[in-house]
């Protein structure tokens, strides 16, 4: 029977994990992802989990060891943030060139300098080629349902890409929310073992990780790229079996008021929940506005999105860290990458906020949208704006 | 050529994996000799193996129709001269061979 | 868990009688002329026979065995990156322990065995080895030893022995190359308390072949150090790999020992060893050393080896002296 608790959400994290029987975890702490990996390593002590727990000396050589593991043919997740996910940068392109279904929580801190342990985008957004299937979550609920999907999409065989869940540093990890449990049974029922396509079997002798010379390399590159692209309905249909499973609906990306919207914001992760509240009084207010909530990040949902925010003249797109030296955010640079590209027009403006773990609260949110409106009326460009910084 | 791909994106296994194993076997590395080749001397020879264990390249073999005897191989032999240093009897000796005589495959001790 | 001297009670030995036939590691492979690296691998594997997965560093070994699409591996093989041999091993060792525990697939008794040069082990793998040593994976890491990072074209390691010119160590006007002393890597690794230590050299081809049998047959880490003759970055002839690494052992330069449950045990005494110079001039990689730079390194290597001897009494006070 699937029931209601009270829990912090790192452990909802962990508890996915191990309602997905995982086999293997390879974990290093970091804060603030400190939580799921010390809950997975008790739920293995205490015999809930019956996974190989390995407490690895580094988050490089935990991706590594995911690589072996997940090569091996075993259920893998591993989970970092910030210093640690930039420390395993280089194994994340090669778990995914290797098709490995690897699953991995990001608890989103920001990057150092200065070092910082709060929240922002900085960490994920360095991670954007990996070629790694990438989702946000907005609340404690998601990060237990999306964890659990993860190993669904990742292993499915028409996919085997590793697949990252991110969820905000301390904003979500280190709050208790009610959260909807699973039941173990049900979830069995929905999610197989993993049964890999290839792995390593001395009853079938295979090389894994040849050297690519240029007259392959290319090609395998292409094949790698079209994985990603076919994972797309792939992810959209798991989805959709786990809302009819367990009741609760993920799409790609997801609108909140925006039938008549006039200008919507657009964000991913849990700021998505802030602005949804300041757009209610905005609404209350008669403004027509709305949100576009990106859920699913890596491969970039474009046909939804156009659709989403279709009706609206204006976007206000939240970026969660700087790029430097670039003309704007990431988020907001590849929204405009693909409107320009299917020849839509629209005022696209870019506010930086929320880095390094500062609070963005809904008066800032309802300050952007009328900033952005006076512009747009003044006929100046909001290329990209930080938001909250003291002069 | 190196500005083409060799096989169809569609044809590679899972990854840029190989699954065939051993696929080495078809490369020609005895093409590296450079004319000479190692030569046993069956006289001398006291069937101790130690040239099929030295050999890097694995171009000895231990041949049960060679009556304890270990045939060499043209396909693969480097030519690097280890099992004429290692021979305990000198049975092994420097032999100068042509060019179009490296190729094929085994042609005998 | 049995101890390493348990577990080696009854390891198949291997002699002159039956040297297995299986060739794991296949031919064709792009090694250079006399590479004792490739030797050394060749006969490891054929040691482990075909119930063996093996996990290779970046390095010589991995590249000259998979270029694709030709692999000179006939049994399952992962390479990954440069300085993670031992952590992608440690995930594969817990992947297939867990798949076991599980039911889900059968236990073939499977070796799992991580290869990597002085490099991937030494310098940019050390931190990956020591942790698989500390946590207690069940697998063989095999060092092959050529002394420097040979693959990338003969840059010096900190397993490059003192005097080698090597192309970031070269002998010049104002250097007399590698002036640091090679890294201990043997003692590094028993300092980790694991069950099984040994070093090897390719010119004993017995020793190499059953000291790779008593590391599989101990449960826990095992770490193997070969010594690997590299013509091309040694700069000696291809034929002198087998002569050079004889030498070495008969110069006391790289000794030959175990260390079984902590215990060191000498695999050969050299009651009388050759001076160090024989070895030092068959290649060019010393040649600009004086005979006051020889005579340093033979002092050098004269103390290490009572050390050595010291570390056999001290913890195999019953063994002391006593060769194979």
């Amino acid at each position: 029977m699937a029931r209601r608790v009270g829990l912090e959400v790192s452990l909802a994290c962990a508890e996915a994990v191990k309602l997905a029987n995982a086999d293997v975890v390879a974990a290093y702490p970091i804060t603030p992802q400190t939580h799921i990996v010390e809950h997975l390593a008790e739920l293995v002590a205490d015999g809930h989990l019956d996974a190989e727990f390995i407490p690895v000396e580094s988050e490089h050589s935990a991706m590594s060891a995911c690589i072996g593991s997940s090569a091996a043919g075993a259920r893998t997740f591993t989970s970092s943030a910030s210093q640690g996910l930039a420390l395993m940068h280089e194994m994340l392109y090669i778990a995914s060139s290797m098709r490995l279904p690897i699953v991995m929580a990001v608890a989103n801190r920001s990057l150092s300098g200065p070092i910082s342990i709060w929240n922002d985008h900085s960490d994920v957004m360095g991670e954007r080629d990996t070629g790694w299937i990438q989702y946000f979550c907005e609340n404690g609920q998601e990060v237990l349902d999306l964890t659990l999907a993860a190993f669904k999409i990742a292993e499915d065989p028409r996919v085997l890409l590793p697949v990252m869940v991110n969820m905000d540093g301390f904003i979500l990890t280190h709050v208790i929310e009610p959260i909807m449990m699973p039941d173990q049974a049900e979830v069995d029922a929905w999610l197989p073992n993993y049964a890999p396509q290839l792995h390593l079997d001395p009853a079938k002798p295979i090389s894994m990780g040849m050297v690519g010379v240029p007259e392959v390399y290319t090609e395998a590159k292409r094949a790698q790229l079209q994985a990603i692209n076919d994972s797309y309905p792939i992810i959209l249909e798991h989805w959709a079996s786990f809302a009819k499973q367990f009741g609760r609906d993920y799409q790609p990306v997801e609108s909140y008021r925006t039938e008549d919207a006039e200008a919507v914001f657009v964000s991913m992760g849990s700021l998505s929940e802030t602005i949804m509240s300041a757009v209610d009084e905005m609404r209350a207010a008669g403004q027509k506005v709305g949100v576009v909530r990106i859920r699913l990040w890596r491969p970039f949902p474009v046909e939804e999105f156009t659709k989403a925010v279709a009706k609206a003249d204006t976007l206000v797109v939240i970026d969660r860290n700087l790029t430097f030296g670039a003309p704007a955010g990431p988020v907001a640079t590849e929204v405009r990458a693909l409107l320009f590209s299917q020849g839509i027009q629209k005022y696209v403006a870019n506010f930086q906020a929320g880095l390094g773990g500062r609070d963005v609260t809904r008066d800032q949110f309802k300050e952007m949208l009328a900033k952005a409106q006076r512009a747009k009326a003044a006929g100046q460009d909001m290329t990209c704006e930080m938001v909250g910084v003291k002069e | 050529m190196a500005d083409e791909g060799m096989t169809s994106w569609k044809s590679l296994a899972l990854g840029c994996a190989m699954t065939e194993p051993g696929t080495a076997r078809r490369f020609n590395t005895g093409d590296w000799r450079s004319r000479r080749r190692p030569i046993t001397d069956r006289d001398k020879c006291i069937k101790c193996g130690l040239c099929w264990i030295v050999c890097p390249d694995m171009a000895y073999d231990p041949d049960p129709k060679a009556e304890g005897y270990y045939t060499w191989d043209s396909f693969y032999c480097k030519g690097c001269g280890i099992c004429i240093a290692e021979c305990p009897k000198q049975a092994i000796s420097w032999l100068e061979e042509k060019e179009e005589d490296k190729y094929g495959p085994a042609c005998g001790a | 868990m049995i101890s390493a001297a348990e577990a080696i009670k009854n390891y198949e030995k291997i002699t002159p009688k039956n040297i297995p036939l299986v060739e794991p590691f296949s031919r064709g492979h792009r090694a250079c002329q006399g590479c004792g690296e490739v030797l050394a691998l060749r006969l490891v594997a054929k040691a482990v026979g075909q119930n063996l997965i093996a996990v290779s560093a970046t390095g010589c070994m991995e590249i000259i065995s998979s270029p694709y699409p030709q692999t000179a591996w006939n049994v399952p093989w992962i390479h990954v990156a440069f300085e993670n041999a031992a952590a992608v091993a440690s995930g594969v060792e817990a992947g297939r322990k867990a798949l076991i525990r599980k039911g889900r697939i059968a236990d073939a008794g499977a070796k799992i065995v991580a290869f990597a040069g002085d490099g991937g082990t030494a310098d940019i793998g050390m931190q990956a080895l020591s942790g698989a040593l500390e946590r207690g994976h069940d697998f063989t890491y095999v060092c092959l030893d050529n002394e420097a990072y040979m693959n990338t074209g003969i840059q010096r390691s900190s397993s490059t022995p003192y005097g080698a010119s090597t192309t970031t160590s070269p002998s010049g006007s104002h250097s007399k190359g590698q002036m640091t002393w090679k890294k201990n890597m043997p003692m590094i690794a028993a300092a980790h308390n694991v069950p099984y230590v040994a070093t090897a050299s390719p010119a004993w081809h017995l020793d190499l072949m059953n000291k790779i049998r008593k590391a599989v047959a101990v449960p826990g880490p095992a770490y193997v150090h070969i010594y690997s003759p590299c013509p091309t970055g040694w700069r000696c002839g291809p034929e002198t790999s087998i002569e050079t690494a004889r030498l070495v052992v008969q110069t006391r330069i790289f000794p030959l020992y175990e260390v079984i449950d902590g215990k060191f045990v000498l695999t050969r005494d050299i009651k009388n060893p050759k001076p160090v110079e024989e070895y030092l001039k068959m290649q060019r990689r010393f040649r600009h050393l004086k005979p006051e730079d020889i005579e340093v390194i033979q002092k050098r290597v004269d103390a290490d080896w009572e050390r050595l001897l010291g570390f056999v009494k001290a913890t195999n006070p019953e063994a002391a002296d006593k060769a194979e």
